[in-house]
């Protein structure tokens, strides 16, 4: 008694496939707010300096860019060049704090996954959400710091939960994916781990646009991340609105990683549950 | 078909062996030679009905597929081939403790809990009273859930899961829910809700248990349904069936 019984392949090819359907209802709106703030808390509960965490990361790496660059290298004599460099590091911050724990969230939530039959792109997306709350935190810095550079509140400030709502999607887009991906293959995680690495190099984030070989400009054009510093920078220290080639390419990127994520991730959902 | 209904159609379930291996070089390996290694039947052609109201007592040895069944009728799980319906809302009394996280407190984790059982941020602030006050931990409930004891974790999420007011309650062993106090509590409300003309599909070993709640039982063996009808009946079956087994091996 007990041994498990073994069947060919055949059998699973079964005849009448049963439609998946969701059996939860529920407030959506509710369950975010919740899992959002579950991960929030978790994250910061047990550290004593709680939230001022995600002041010092940013702020620390200002400071040493500026020293290297502006004493070091001795080339950068721009007086905003702290702005300029929070504004590269604020969207990178958040695409690979946010991707990260995207990536990994259906398995971090093995045992709400296993149990609850809430749909599983919830967790997905909260965890990237949840890095939401560092963003707002950092973009106020960055805000702050603006202001405290002299530099003036413009009317192309209002461009800026445009573009980062488009940027969140793109980045929940590209979690769905790559969280998908990871329950089957768990090197994912490493591979983005890796990626996001290379990535500080490969966005502006202490060297402008404008040195980049015009051979190589078109590479930079396509990297969403570098977009966002662009907009960034556009708006908050030129004061101008984000010029629309940028706008359109961000909402393509947005649209297409959402598209293609919730693809990967609703073919691959109905296996989850066996390969946890 | 009606709030409360559970039906199962010939219904097959299977799993890959190789679950588990979840590395690259196993998913090359895929690849190159798709899967010689068959699949592990957990479920074989299960075919029942519960009309709302009714009580469905799932009885057999480990592995037998209870849990798969339970798991298929939550909708975790999407049957290989066959049917699954559930009509109306479902509470599973699966592993209750899933939702739960240890460094947030009782309150916290409560809110969380019923947000996951599908409640919304009125009904949850409207319920809340009621379940701290029958889970019984309200002195510790801005307490970190470390403070907890495991039964103290386990009756505030029953107390959460039977909140929901579920049409269909899955449980799988109610065994080990706090202490005795308690578990008369817990059976106390699942008899409520049997009263209230709720459907529930219970998983045990207890034979005793299954002879107070369900009038209906369901006798699984290797994924196979064995026998299928009255509770006394099908009991007695499975018990003397053990016996034997037992007997043999003696």
């Amino acid at each position: 008694m007990g041994t498990p019984r073994v069947v060919p392949e055949r059998c699973h090819a079964g005849s009448a496939r049963a439609k998946g359907k969701q059996h939860w209802t529920g407030d959506y709106l509710f369950l975010f707010q919740n899992l959002i703030m579950k991960d929030f808390r978790i994250r910061y509960r047990n550290m004593s300096l709680g939230v001022l965490w995600s002041l010092i990361n940013p702020l620390v790496m200002m400071g040493v860019l500026t020293f290297i660059f502006g004493r070091v290298f001795g080339g950068e004599r721009s007086p905003i060049f702290p702005v300029f460099v929070l504004c590269g590091l604020v969207p990178y911050n958040f695409f690979t704090g946010a991707w990260l724990t995207g990536t990994t969230a259906i398995i971090d939530n093995a045992a709400l996954v296993k149990r609850v039959p809430v749909p599983r792109e919830v967790v997905t997306v909260a965890a990237v959400l949840s890095n939401g709350v560092h963003l707002l935190i950092q973009v106020a810095l960055l805000i702050g710091f603006t202001l405290a550079f002299g530099l003036r509140p413009a009317a192309s400030w209002w461009w800026l939960p445009v573009v980062w709502g488009l940027y969140v999607a793109f980045v929940c887009g590209l979690a769905l994916g790559s969280s998908a991906i990871n329950v089957f293959i768990r090197d994912t995680r490493y591979v983005v781990e890796s990626f996001n690495m290379v990535l500080f190099y490969l966005v502006p984030i202490f060297y402008s646009f404008s040195i980049i070989p015009a051979r190589y400009a078109a590479v930079y054009q396509f990297n969403p991340v570098a977009a966002m510093v662009l907009a960034m920078r556009n708006i908050l220290i030129d004061g101008k609105a984000p010029p629309t080639s940028l706008l359109e390419n961000l909402v393509i990127v947005a649209a297409v990683t959402m598209g293609l994520g919730l693809t990967i991730f609703s073919r691959l959902k109905p296996r989850f549950y066996e390969h946890i | 078909m009606p709030a409360g209904t559970l039906w199962f159609d010939g219904v097959t379930k299977t799993f890959a062996h190789h679950a588990g291996q979840m590395l690259l070089r196993d998913r090359i390996a895929d690849l190159i030679s798709p899967s010689r290694r068959g699949r592990l039947e957990a479920l074989r052609e299960v075919s029942f009905e519960l009309r709302p109201g009714e009580s469905l007592g799932l009885i057999g040895p480990n592995g037998a597929g209870k849990s798969t069944l339970l798991n298929l009728a939550t909708g975790l799980l999407e049957p290989d081939s066959g049917q699954v319906e559930v009509q109306g809302r479902v509470a599973a009394l699966l592993d209750l403790s899933a939702g739960f996280h240890n460094s947030l407190t009782g309150a916290e984790n409560l809110r969380i809990n019923a947000a996951l059982m599908g409640l919304s941020r009125r009904q949850t602030a409207e319920r809340f009273e009621d379940i701290v006050e029958f889970s019984g931990v309200r002195e510790f409930i801005h307490e970190p859930l470390r403070a907890y004891s495991s039964g103290m974790i386990l009756r505030l999420a029953f107390a959460v899961a039977v909140s929901a007011d579920p049409d269909v309650l899955l449980i799988d062993e109610l065994i080990g829910v706090g202490d005795q106090a308690f578990q008369d509590k817990a059976l106390e409300k699942i008899r409520s809700f049997q009263h209230a003309g709720k459907t529930v599909l219970l998983a045990s070993h207890s034979s005793e248990l299954m002879m107070t709640l369900c009038e209906r039982a369901l006798w699984l063996d290797h994924g196979r349904v064995m026998m299928s009808g009255a509770s006394p009946e099908v009991l007695a079956a499975y018990l003397e069936s053990t016996s034997t087994t037992k007997a043999v091996l003696d």
